[in-house]
């Protein structure tokens, strides 16, 4: 599965996307940050407040409790400050 | 309805695509113009860089402007976004909005600047006169109330 990562989650992560093969056990958003989160420090760090950082799952914005199964790019990012 | 969404670099003029909307028509009576500049916050900006998210970006502007249309009765609706770095002073962002009576085209302007703001997937960071990189921007919970009225 790819993810994408942007503004400052993509510089705490260090990476602005990577192609990731998930574990079983993954059904929702929220289950893939925990999981992320044991990676590393850098993804600990990313996702150190979890509420704040927003998901987005094939371009369209979702909750930390949506389905990951299916989806081909999940995308990480904070609250956004465009306009 | 003549839609137009870019996300583009380089500046645009707000008359001419304000003429692109109206021109060759006679049943549009109004039209609002929404430009967002870059300011430099008390002399300590040099610049704002926006990072987008390609694709999406023209995606959640596409699903803003379907909603804008479904609500109000509008002739025309244009939506341009820049990214890149963007001096004080110059453009960031312009929404217009046409339609036959002025109160439909302000309050679907409002609309889109405030879901713009909270939805489309943008993000602006500092670049301050000294040369360096500084903050992102943080976002602002009264941009969150704006766009939650509208619900």
């Amino acid at each position: 599965m790819k993810l994408v990562y942007f503004a400052w989650v993509r510089e705490r992560v260090g990476r602005t996307d990577e192609d990731l093969d998930l574990p079983d056990g993954i059904a929702t958003v929220a289950d893939l940050v925990r999981w992320l989160k044991g990676r590393g420090e850098e993804y600990a760090y990313a996702f150190e407040n979890e509420a704040i950082v927003r998901a987005a799952i094939d371009h369209v914005h979702v909750k930390p409790d949506a389905p990951v199964l299916g989806a081909r790019e999940i995308a990480f990012f904070p609250p956004m400050t465009g306009g | 309805m003549t839609s137009t969404i870019r996300i583009q670099a380089e500046g645009f003029e707000i008359a001419a695509e304000a003429a692109a909307l109206t021109t060759g028509r006679a049943d549009i009576g109004a039209v609002i113009a929404f430009t967002g500049l870059c300011r430099d916050e008390g002399g300590r900006l040099s610049a704002l860089e926006l990072e987008h998210y390609p694709g999406m970006a023209e995606a959640e502007l596409a699903r803003i402007a379907a909603q804008a249309e479904e609500r109000w009765p509008l002739m025309g609706l244009t939506i341009i976004h820049r990214f890149g770095k963007i001096a004080p002073g110059e453009e960031i962002v312009l929404v217009l909005t046409a339609s036959a009576h002025r109160r439909a085209a302000f309050e679907a302007a409002e609309f889109l600047m405030d879901y713009l703001k909270t939805h489309a997937p943008f993000w602006k960071r500092e670049h301050l006169k000294d040369g360096t990189v500084g903050a992102w921007v943080e976002a602002k919970s009264g941009d969150d109330l704006a766009a939650e009225r509208w619900a």
